[in-house]
């Protein structure tokens, strides 16, 4: 059985440091697992996706549209983009969030309105949380990141529950390790 | 580094670093290059390794020739089209051959994530008469580092590696080892070998032949060739990322895994193809294995079926080769089916570029551009970049523009480059404008970093790779030194000035240079002062000027049609405030 995880959003909002913490949780628990992603132009403010995928024995990085199982989408415009990947049932999981693309922003193009009710129409499962919202009581907006991973987290049955926080308290640095923290038991309670 | 243990989860770029490692290199050399980069930002991070950054293709890669002959093994990386820079060495190392060990890793970018060709540097190998691996992912990635080493010294050959996007941006699991002792290896003189004067190069060539034949053999056996017996009715042939992929879609079928790819391994194809029934080659972009294969009068499939432009991936291949998969293509979720709005890469906010596309529209120029952040500055709503070729190119098609169109195009004509490109092969370009009578304005927008490939240092930021203080280049005496009078130095936030120094210089009958210098807004260590800037919404008049600046923080109210500053993105610049006519948006005078 291998597990297929998208997670997408916009440059800038950590889903790469999210997407390296279930890359090696994965692996932590016994899994062989792969990732991909794109660096370069899609930095700046642009679109970006990585693909996470663990299982017995992992051939290519990347996740056929209709396999995946799971889709982590940090922005709704993001979650929309990527749904053709889902497999039916699936499940995405959006963050509460609208970043206009350039071209809204200068009135030409339109961001679709009501993305929630788009996808709940849709043949697939989906969880939508305020985890923006939740990263700002914790008093950073910065760990939105971890508060999506602990949503995500507590939906991924073949990681053990103890193996997140102690990965989080190898990959960050001492000073970011509270509020990652409290930002990953959030996150798990959250839905 | 991300250890657990004696593995690692490490990206295809950090695995080759730590097989260079591992294999005792001593010396590496880079100028960056999407999807390279990373490989001498990792091999920085080894004491034992002196990793730097060149100022282009060409300089690293002779300065690893000439660190191999010296007794250093050594290892550049560059992405495909550095390679092209890096060319003329490249092709005599050939035929000189190395002392220490030396890798070659070229970067190919598939898809174009961040380039402006698809070229395959797999044809280079064969061009050049280097022996090339092409790994599968990680651990391969390592492996063959430390493989193509050991290779280089025996055959007195440089090695090359040629991995692709999705190699060196995937991660996977790797197990690691440690470092290899490089024996001594002393640099004596030896006229017949180093210097490639025609009477040499001619036996250098010769022994190239030799050497092609031997390692030709070797490949029938390598362990990186391997045959992987399946069901023997369908026969793939495959390397690097697409093996990975057609394994997805073919997981039965017989495999002829290439990992050293370069010279062919003639007898092996012959005898893999003779065991199977339908012979498929899968492989990215040109037909390279395919073409070998037909050569050696085997039929197969491949480019007739498969895609020549873009990125493979298993769903291309599945739907490419439908009736020989044993299922159906997996069901996918509609797409939504409201129009989803694209959302390319922008200019950051604060950004030192944004200014000058602005003055330059503003001025209706006419702006040969070059390769960085500041390409950007093609697309809306700067629209202000008439041609991109490749990096250097702007200030020599400006003059091959103004020779073309004369009087018709004078006072008119900009070409735009950054600081790191016109290090990297501007300098010429000028040189040659000065020689030749030119008379455009070039304008170097020094943002003191390479910033487009992710923030390396340069020349123009005072560190080295590995974070040691060093000379700063002075950019105006240098352009004097190459005959330019008139060398003008602007902040580029100071629009009413970048536009009067414009204009003087647009007007002038020499050619000139406007340097913009302001640092990018991300660099770490940059704290600008900051003047909060404020929106009076009852006085905006929906002019549109702060628009055409292209900032991700200015918004318009699809409501009342007015500009909206988001304050979640805004840095404050003040660019807006200073365009903005009838004042809606301004500055405090004081610092916040
Ligand atoms: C021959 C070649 N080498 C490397 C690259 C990758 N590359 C693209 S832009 C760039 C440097 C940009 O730096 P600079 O000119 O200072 O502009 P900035 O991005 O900082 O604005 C590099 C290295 C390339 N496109 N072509
Ligand atoms: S990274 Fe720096 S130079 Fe590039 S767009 Fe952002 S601010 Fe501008
Ligand atoms: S001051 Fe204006 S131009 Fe500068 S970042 Fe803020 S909104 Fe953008």
């Amino acid at each position: 059985m291998t597990t297929n995880i998208l997670l997408c959003g916009v440059g800038g909002q950590g889903t790469l440091l999210a997407s390296n913490l279930l890359a090696e949780c994965a692996m932590e628990a016994g899994f062989d697992v792969k990732k991909s992603e794109i660096h370069g132009m899609a930095q700046r403010g642009g679109s970006v996706v990585s693909h996470v995928r663990f299982g017995e024995r992992i051939c290519s990085p990347i996740i056929r549209k209709g396999e995946c199982d799971i889709l982590l989408a940090f922005e709704e415009l993001e979650a929309l983009r990527w749904t053709e990947y889902l497999k039916p049932g699936g499940l995405v999981i959006t963050n509460a969030q609208n970043i206009l693309p350039m071209s809204v922003s200068a009135g030409n193009a339109v961001y679709p309105k009501n993305i929630t009710q788009i996808l709940a129409g849709m043949s697939v499962q989906t969880i939508a949380v305020d985890a923006i919202g939740k990263a700002s009581e914790l008093g950073n907006q910065k760990c939105l990141n971890v508060v999506l991973l602990g949503v995500l987290a507590r939906r991924i049955k073949e990681v053990k529950a103890e193996i997140w926080p102690e990965m989080i308290k190898k990959m960050l640095p001492a000073k970011l390790q509270e509020l990652n923290l409290k930002a990953f038991t959030t996150g798990w309670n959250l839905a | 580094m991300k250890h657990s243990g004696n593995r690692a989860f490490l990206s295809g770029n950090a695995a080759i670093a730590r097989g260079a490692w591992e294999a005792g290199v001593r010396f590496a050399s880079a100028y960056p290059g999407t999807p390279s980069t990373e490989i001498l930002e990792h091999c920085g991070t080894y004491a034992e390794i002196d990793a730097q950054w060149a100022v282009n293709e060409k300089t690293a890669m002779e300065t690893v020739i000439g660190a191999c002959y010296g007794g250093a093994r050594s290892i550049c990386a560059q992405k495909h089209v550095g390679l092209n820079v890096a060319a003329d060495p490249f092709f005599t190392v050939a035929y000189t051959g190395v002392n220490a060990g030396l890798v070659i890793v070229s970067a190919d970018d598939p898809g174009m994530h961040s380039s402006q060709n698809e070229q395959d540097n797999r044809f280079y190998a064969m061009m050049s008469k280097i022996p090339m691996f092409e790994p599968s992912n990680s651990q391969e990635a390592k492996d063959m580092t430390i493989a193509a080493i050991k290779l280089s010294e025996e055959f007195d050959t440089p090695v090359m590696i040629r991995t692709t996007t999705r190699i060196s941006h995937s991660e996977g699991i790797v197990s690691l080892g440690e470092r290899e002792k490089a024996p001594e290896r002393e640099f004596v003189r030896d006229m017949a070998k180093y210097c490639v004067l025609p009477h040499n190069a001619r036996k250098l060539h010769a022994k190239v032949e030799e050497r092609q034949k031997k390692i030709a053999e070797l490949g029938c056996k390598s362990p990186f060739n391997r045959i992987e017996d399946g069901d023997k009715s369908i026969g793939i042939i495959a390397s690097g990322i697409s093996y990975c992929h057609a394994r997805e879609v073919f997981p039965n079928a017989s495999y002829l895994k290439l990992g050293l790819t370069y010279p062919f391994p003639a007898e092996l194809i012959k005898k893999f193809a003779a065991s199977v029934e339908k012979l498929i080659v899968i492989e990215e972009n040109d037909p390279f294995l395919e073409t070998e294969v037909r050569a050696l009068g085997i039929s197969c499939i491949g480019k007739d079926r498969l895609p020549i432009c873009g990125e493979l991936n298993p769903d291309i291949i599945h739907e490419s080769l439908k009736e020989l998969v044993d299922r159906p293509m997996p069901t996918t979720t509609p797409k939504a089916t409201v129009d989803i709005p694209v959302r390319p890469p922008v200019l950051c906010p604060g950004c030192p570029h944004r200014g000058v596309f602005y003055t330059l529209r503003k001025l209706n120029c006419t702006v040969t551009g070059d390769i960085g952040c500041y390409s950007l500055g093609a697309f809306a709503p700067h629209n202000a970049m008439h041609t991109i070729v490749c990096m250097g190119a702007s200030i020599t098609n400006a003059l091959g523009i103004e020779k073309a169109m004369k009087e018709k195009i004078h006072g008119k004509l900009v070409a735009v480059l950054g600081e790191s490109t016109f290090m990297h092969s501007g300098i010429t370009g000028l040189i040659d404008t000065v020689y030749n009578k030119g008379r455009h304005v070039t304008m170097i927008l020094d943002n003191s970093i390479t910033a487009m490939t992710g923030h390396q240092e340069n020349p123009a930021s005072g560190k080295t790779l590995k974070g040691e203080p060093t000379k700063v280049l002075d950019f105006a005496a240098m352009c004097r030194a190459c005959g330019i009078s008139n060398v003008h130095t602007v902040d580029p936030f100071d629009l009413k000035l970048l536009e009067s120094t414009l204009k003087e210089a647009l007007n002038d009958t020499e050619p000139s240079v406007i340097i913009t210098r302001r640092p990018c807004f991300l660099l770490k260590n940059y704290k600008p002062r900051v003047q909060l800037v404020s929106i009076n919404r009852a006085k905006c008049v929906k002019c549109g000027m702060c628009w055409k600046l292209g900032c991700p923080a200015i918004e318009v109210n699809p409501d009342d049609g007015k500009t909206v500053i988001n304050s979640a993105l805004c840095v404050h610049c003040g660019l807006c405030a200073a365009v903005c006519r009838p004042g809606a948006i301004t500055q405090a005078k004081e610092e916040a």
